[in-house]
């Protein structure tokens, strides 16, 4: 038997309005549990004030091997960037 | 120092120093806790404690006008002079022992700083109000083990109900106000300690319920504190909290 607690993925919103973000990960036996230990580990100077925690293996990642296929097209394609147009000055978050 | 002040100096240290032996008792799982995220958490909450016993001591030290701030009521008084509550020094042993002395003292705390943020002293009141929301979180997180651990595999559960049952007779201590604190009662400063068992028990044998462990029954109340009369474990945690500032006096940094 494994004795390791399941690894969980954490992500905290930093304030109200912005999205959650990826800060780390936890071993927690469930998921109530990895709230708590998200809340110790990862907020412990007011980083967040909302929480998420998904279990690790319900991660499906992309295969390194393939990077070239995936991302490499849209290299020279400049063009798919907004940089043609001014930002207004009170504009945040962008 | 008048009579009531007097008495507020010494009830402010016993809160202060309930705090601040817990949080020193909890301070020794650092580097040794059964998980990393454990050793955060536990230090997390002894840090709460010592930043509550810091508040109560220096109020202390106001009180009692004699120059002494919080350091030099925690790293300079002897064993006779410390007021903690018995449960608090007892040693952390096992997880289920540390969770179990964890979940009476902040069930307790939590009743007793829920009236104190009513108290007549403002003082009081406002460090207990800044108290409350952190112990919310150390009642839960107790509580949470308490649940786990006697609902868990057998193991955990001999080793909770069995933690249980070793610090139940230094809980009623907790409940038995002297003089002082009647005095206190009476101006309307201090929460009657007596009224505050019927609201504690009904927590405590809920989340025992839960944790499918019983209550157990009623033991002679272990008492002492409230006169300076400690356990043996007093002083070996003093030999170690004190030992920077007994070898080196006035040290900082």
């Amino acid at each position: 038997m494994n004795k390791e607690w399941p690894l969980w993925e954490v992500f905290i919103r930093s304030k109200n309005g912005l999205s959650h973000k990826h800060v780390g990960s936890v071993h927690a036996a469930d998921g109530a549990m990895a709230i708590e230990h998200a809340r110790d580990v990862y907020t412990r100077r007011q980083e967040g004030v909302s929480i998420w925690v998904l279990p690790s293996s319900a991660v499906v990642a992309s295969d390194p091997e393939t990077a070239d296929s995936l991302f490499e097209p849209a290299k020279d394609k400049i063009y798919r960037h907004p940089t043609f147009y001014t930002v207004p000055a009170n504009v945040k978050n962008m | 120092m008048t009579s009531q002040q007097q008495d507020l100096f010494e009830y402010a240290t016993r809160l202060g120093d309930s705090a601040l032996i817990l949080g020193q008792r909890l301070s020794e799982w650092c580097g040794h806790s059964p998980e990393l995220e454990l050793d955060m958490a536990i230090t997390n909450l002894s840090l709460d404690l010592i930043g509550q016993a810091r508040l109560l001591l220096a109020l202390a030290g106001e009180i009692e006008g004699a120059g002494r701030d919080e350091d030099q009521l925690a790293f300079l008084r002897d064993a006779l002079d410390f007021r903690c509550l018995l449960l608090v020094e007892q040693p952390n042993g096992d997880w289920a022992q540390t969770i179990a002395r964890q979940f009476f003292f902040s069930a307790f705390q939590q009743l007793q700083f829920q009236a104190l943020s009513q108290s007549a002293d403002a003082r009081l009141a406002a460090i207990a109000t800044k108290a409350l929301p952190e112990i919310a979180y150390h009642v839960r997180f107790a509580a949470d083990w308490v649940v786990r651990l006697g609902d868990g595999t057998e193991e955990s559960h001999r080793r909770m109900a069995a933690a249980i049952d070793n610090l139940w007779r230094f809980t009623d201590e907790m409940f038995l106000p002297d003089a002082v604190e009647e005095r206190l009662t009476a101006a309307g400063i201090a929460p009657d300690a007596t009224a505050l068992k019927a609201g504690w028990l009904a927590a405590v044998t809920a989340t025992l319920g839960e944790a499918g462990i019983a209550v157990p029954a009623p033991h002679r109340p272990v008492v002492g504190s409230r006169v300076g009369h400690h356990s043996e474990h007093l002083g070996h945690i003093l030999s170690e909290m004190q030992f920077m500032q007994r070898a080196y006096p006035n040290a900082e940094w």
